[in-house]
């Protein structure tokens, strides 16, 4: 870019004076993909901090509190409790009050975050005496923990994506980028959950990112190690095991020796496990513990209002009073399943960069739909392979966002939280559409099958919908009428992302698969 | 050819111009709705309290109601404002216009509509910026959009520790936007509104006096004195519609000895950097030096920030300074460019001007604000892009004014955004100042030929110098001490310790930045 600056800075004025979109950015880009990412990435940190300023769930709601005070517990436990009894039971540890129930790096994590809090403010993380707590000291320490890790692993893995997804950029694509990394580092969903509700979800996530990257570049022992710690951090990263599954697998039958290239692979996720695992390896017993702890079985089959196959069709079919647990979790199991294999065998018969990226969304879109036990949070999971996929399905990426938000505004509701959401909302639209990036095309196929009106017609419902569920109160007879209604609406709307994502896959164009074919030779 | 496409595409480019500039302003808004909560000063309640007091009494009572003790100390323009914001308020919770029951008043609906009128507001400065920029080509509006509507200082002083400079400086905008296009009526009118806003913006009006006096009232005794007539008449009624009904209620006098309160200190509680800074700590050294001496030097009683009492003087060695020495001063600094302005009254010199005597009077005067670097770093980014030089010098002035007013928001809450606000600012401005000001170009934007500027000289591409670099460094350092390292090493003794090192080092850029300027209107044709 600094080259052509020099070589033409004549034409360069009359192509900036039509507003031609690669030099629009100039003032941003010309500088290079590290030097963008730096804007970008100080940006997102900026709105990141200011989100932080916001109430947290369950600020001053006890004697529960909410995810915050969860989190914070989990670190009273870890700095006050040997590792064995973490998991627990016992006079020290009650589980019934906000127990861990994560993988072991989330118990390490918090271990870490809560020598930081003992160290400058040991009020907040003492044994007993600190449930409940809150301070100003203490919120801002909490909300620093999750700042510095997204900056230390979401804002890294976004680097490494991006770098081997694009490579050497040409000069008219790096506003492309610079908009890339925008829309990765400033998706509002996680922002407000992480941030404004308070989760660390930017770790497994930034996690889950640096092992796409990986399959990307093609080291799959650095991605099946990164994919194995998301794994670890945070049981719902399962959602993805699908597709790195069958990925890895396509990959592993095109080369020499299958057997063992899958051998090799399930070495290194073994031995992943069994350093994360390794204070609970020493019995059975402790194991299963920790275990049993993981899988909330004994909890219903949905939470509250998700706009997830389950709920949505609840309203018609009780499924709650017609079955059984039990049956009900093999029924999801099975629907999940189901749901999961098409894009799983496109994967094993023609493994592909952008099959990868497709299959991910596919797979953790089955999961949201089909699996047992969803909270409208679990939608991050599906919308992260889409922030992936955002140069490639542009309208996809940003019609399934605006939904996801959507889905998880009455949860952003009990939270205080409508301020930043609306913000949110407005700089991602307005960051999507930034002048000189016409990205939504005509010719964009679902944008096509949708129709511009229908487009507009459910955009207007869309905004009546906020509008309606902040202003009026629902009919006594039906509390949760708007609830329901907002969870039908996103349910149709991500059932079409869903279906449109899955023709995508298979309808993927041969050339790509042959560049993965040499590729591999 | 070229030319034909450019003025066949001017009407849709003139359309794309106005939505990217509300592209930047709205990003700005998000970022400003998301500071909501965040820490607000006393002048919070200080606007409040105008509301309600705007509101509920009638105007003979505005300038004698002492209910709170912020009492209302703008001009009368100021206090219409608030008054007309109070009728929304009042329309979204009467309480927070009310005298007694909303004092000291914080729930979300008055902290939501006060922080969104100066939001709004700013709509203004948005309307002075794109009429300043309006005819420049592309890449130099980005450049001051980004500079101005993007200000990390704008984010500071309003959006956090809230005030409504954004907006009175969006009328010295228009103003100014006036004057450049020749139209020395409207230029005028407008700087008389922005003064009967607020009173402290009458610093650069010498500047404006002679500029006007020069460039409108020039061209013969006769059609000069007619001119000076009608401006001198258009100032007046400013003036009077104004100040008028409380000179016929024979509340003048009241109403002025609100606006100068005399009685105030040479600084403000937080130094700010300018040169009185020099000046208090060469009379501390020259004390300890003579003391070591074996001198007697009284050690005064008085201090800097409060007012004149008696004849006790703040200073043992150096003579007592009066708000007249500081005025002359400040009338001597600006003599230089009175004098160009007088000789040679250009359109395209007026922000250069406008900038350097708001800058004289932030360096020389009387209980300066750690603010009013605004007044001058906003209107000097206009012209911060004319030239490589312009563009280095605003580069430091900037950061280091905005690095100044760090010391307004103390809470450890706020401070990964006021860190993270001038990194993202410093980092952008590099950026941008070096996309316009490329590698080893010859000249720098041949762009369009009929627009050959006379200040568009500058060779070389935009490198950060070393003194800059090392000054840099040492901004980093400074601001490690204070933060971290003074209180683990010397704790509680020497608190002020800091905010004084800030102060004196910030106030070395600010003098540089004064001579630079200087020296740049003074060599100017």
């Amino acid at each position: 870019m600094v080259k052509g600056n020099k070589t033409s800075s004549d034409t360069v004025s009359v192509v900036d004076g039509d507003g031609d979109q690669g030099c629009f950015w100039w003032w941003l880009v010309h500088k290079g993909t590290t030097t963008t990412f730096l804007i970008v990435g100080l940006f997102a940190l900026l709105v990141r901090a200011a989100v932080s300023l916001h109430p947290y769930s369950g600020f001053a709601n006890p004697p529960k509190f909410g995810d915050y005070e969860a989190q914070r517990h989990w670190m009273e436990i870890t700095i006050n409790l040997p590792i064995q009894e973490w998991y627990r039971n016992s006079t020290r540890n009650d589980l019934s009050y906000w127990g861990l129930d994560y993988p072991p790096l989330t118990a390490y994590q918090s271990f870490i975050h809560g020598l930081l809090l003992r160290f400058f403010h040991p009020a907040s993380v003492s044994l007993f005496t600190s449930r409940g707590h809150e301070s100003y000291l203490g919120k801002l320490l909490m909300r620093w923990t999750v700042l510095s890790s997204d900056l230390l692993i979401l804002f890294p893995a976004v680097l490494y994506f991006v770098i081997v997804h694009y490579g050497q950029p040409s000069r008219s694509r790096k506003s492309d980028i610079g908009w890339h990394i925008a829309m990765l580092l400033l998706n509002p969903c996680l922002i407000l959950i992480d941030h404004g509700h308070f989760q660390y979800n930017c770790i497994s996530l930034g996690f889950t990112i640096g092992a796409v990257a990986g399959v990307l570049s093609g080291m799959d022992v650095v991605a099946c190690v990164l994919y194995c710690l998301a794994l670890n951090h945070k049981q719902m990263s399962a959602y993805f095991a699908p597709a790195f599954f069958s990925h890895l697998l396509g990959k592993c039958f095109r080369r020499k020796h299958p057997l063992l290239e899958v051998s090799k692979l399930g070495f290194y996720v073994l031995g992943t496990f069994a350093v994360v695992w390794w204070p609970y390896l020493y019995s059975k017993d402790s194991f299963l513990e920790v275990l049993s702890r993981l899988a909330p079985f004994e909890r219903g089959i949905f939470e509250d209002y998700v706009a997830n196959f389950w709920c949505a069709s609840s309203i018609i079919i009780k499924w709650k009073r017609l079955f059984t647990s039990e049956s009900l979790r093999l029924l999801s199991l099975i629907a999940t399943v189901i749901t999961c294999l098409p894009s799983m065998i496109q994967q094993i018969k023609s493994p592909s960069n952008r099959g990868f990226l497709y299959g991910l969304l596919n797979c953790s879109f089955a999961f949201y739909m089909f699996s047992f036990q969803v909270h409208e949070k679990s939608i991050l999971l599906p919308l992260l392979p889409a922030s992936l996929l955002a140069m490639e399905e542009p309208f996809i990426f940003r019609w399934f966002m605006q939904f996801a938000m959507l889905s998880m505004f009455p949860l952003i509701c009990r939270d205080g939280l409508i301020v930043p959401y609306l913000a949110l909302l407005a700089l991602f639209i307005l960051i999507f559409d930034a002048p000189g990036q016409e990205r939504v095309k005509e010719s964009n196929y679902f944008y096509n099958y949708l129709g511009a009106t229908t487009v507009r017609l459910v955009l207007f419902c869309y905004f009546i919908l906020h509008i309606v569920y902040l202003t009026m109160n629902p009919p006594e007879k039906y509390p949760f009428l708007f609830e329901a209604i907002i969870m039908n609406v996103c349910f149709s709307q991500f059932v079409l992302v869903n279906l449109g994502c899955n023709i995508k896959q298979w309808v993927l164009n041969k050339p790509t698969k042959l560049e993965v074919d040499k590729k591999f030779i | 050819m070229g030319k034909q496409k450019i003025s066949s595409k001017g009407v849709q480019n003139s359309c794309c111009t106005i939505a990217t500039l509300w592209w930047f302003y709205l990003v700005a808004a998000c970022i400003k709705v998301l500071l909501f909560p965040s820490y607000r000063s006393t002048d919070f309640e200080v606007h409040r309290n105008w509301l309600a007091v705007t509101h509920s009494l009638p105007l003979s009572q505005w300038y004698f109601d002492e209910t709170s003790p912020w009492t209302l100390d703008y001009p009368p323009f100021f206090a219409h404002f608030e008054h007309f914001l109070s009728m929304f308020a009042h329309f979204i919770d009467p309480k927070i216009v009310h005298l007694q029951e909303g004092l000291n008043y914080s729930a979300n609906t008055v902290v939501y509509f006060q922080r969104g009128s100066v939001i709004v507001s700013d709509l203004c400065l948005l309307y002075g910026v794109y009429r300043l920029t309006r005819n420049l080509d592309s890449r130099k509006q980005k450049l001051i959009w980004l500079l101005t509507i993007w200000s990390p200082m704008l984010f500071i002083v309003d959006h956090v520790h809230f005030q409504y400079n954004g907006f009175l400086i969006g009328i010295l905008l228009i103003s100014l936007s006036y004057l450049e296009e020749g139209r020395d009526l409207l230029g005028g009118f407008f700087f008389a509104v922005l003064l009967c806003f607020k009173h402290l913006f009458a610093v650069a009006a010498p500047v404006y006096f002679v500029y006007l006096l020069r460039h409108y009232c020039g061209g013969g005794i006769g059609r000069g004195f007619i001119r000076l007539l009608i401006m001198g008449g258009m100032v007046a009624a400013v003036f009077a519609v104004a100040f008028g009904p409380f000179f016929h209620l024979g509340q003048i006098q009241q109403v002025i000895r609100r606006l100068f309160p005399f009685g105030r200190g040479l600084c403000h509680a937080y130094w700010a950097p300018n040169f009185w800074v020099f000046y208090i700590m060469s009379d501390k050294g020259l004390a300890f030096v003579l003391r070591r001496l074996g001198l007697n030097v009284q050690t005064p009683t008085a201090t800097f920030t409060a007012g004149l009492v008696g004849d006790s003087s703040p200073f043992s060695v150096l003579p007592q300074v009066t708000p007249l020495m500081t005025f002359m001063m400040v009338l001597l600094a600006l003599s230089p460019c009175l004098l160009k302005a007088w000789k040679n009254p250009q359109p395209q010199m007026i922000s250069r001007w406008v900038a350097y005597a708001y800058t004289c009077g932030f360096l020389f005067g009387w209980h300066v604000h750690e603010k009013a670097s605004l007044h001058f770093v906003i209107p000097l980014a206009i012209v911060a892009v004319q030239t490589l030089e312009d563009a280095k010098h605003y580069f430091l002035l900037s950061i280091v004014s905005c690095y100044s007013l760090f010391p307004l928001l103390f809470e450890a809450q706020e401070y990964p955004i006021k860190v993270l606000l001038l990194l993202l600012h410093s980092i952008l401005m590099w950026s941008a100042f070096s996309a316009q000001f490329p590698d080893g170009a010859e000249t720098a934007r041949p762009h369009t030929e009929k627009k050959v500027d006379r200040h568009e000289s500058s060779k070389g591409s935009f490198v950060i110098g070393w003194i800059e670099k090392l000054y840099l460094v040492g901004l980093v350092t400074v601001e490690i001490w204070g933060q971290f390292l003074h209180p683990l090493v010397l704790g509680d003794k020497l608190a002020f310790a800091p905010l004084m090192l800030i102060s004196i080092y910030c106030a070395f850029v600010i003098m540089y930045s004064w001579i630079w300027q200087l020296t740049s209107i003074v060599k100017s044709r």
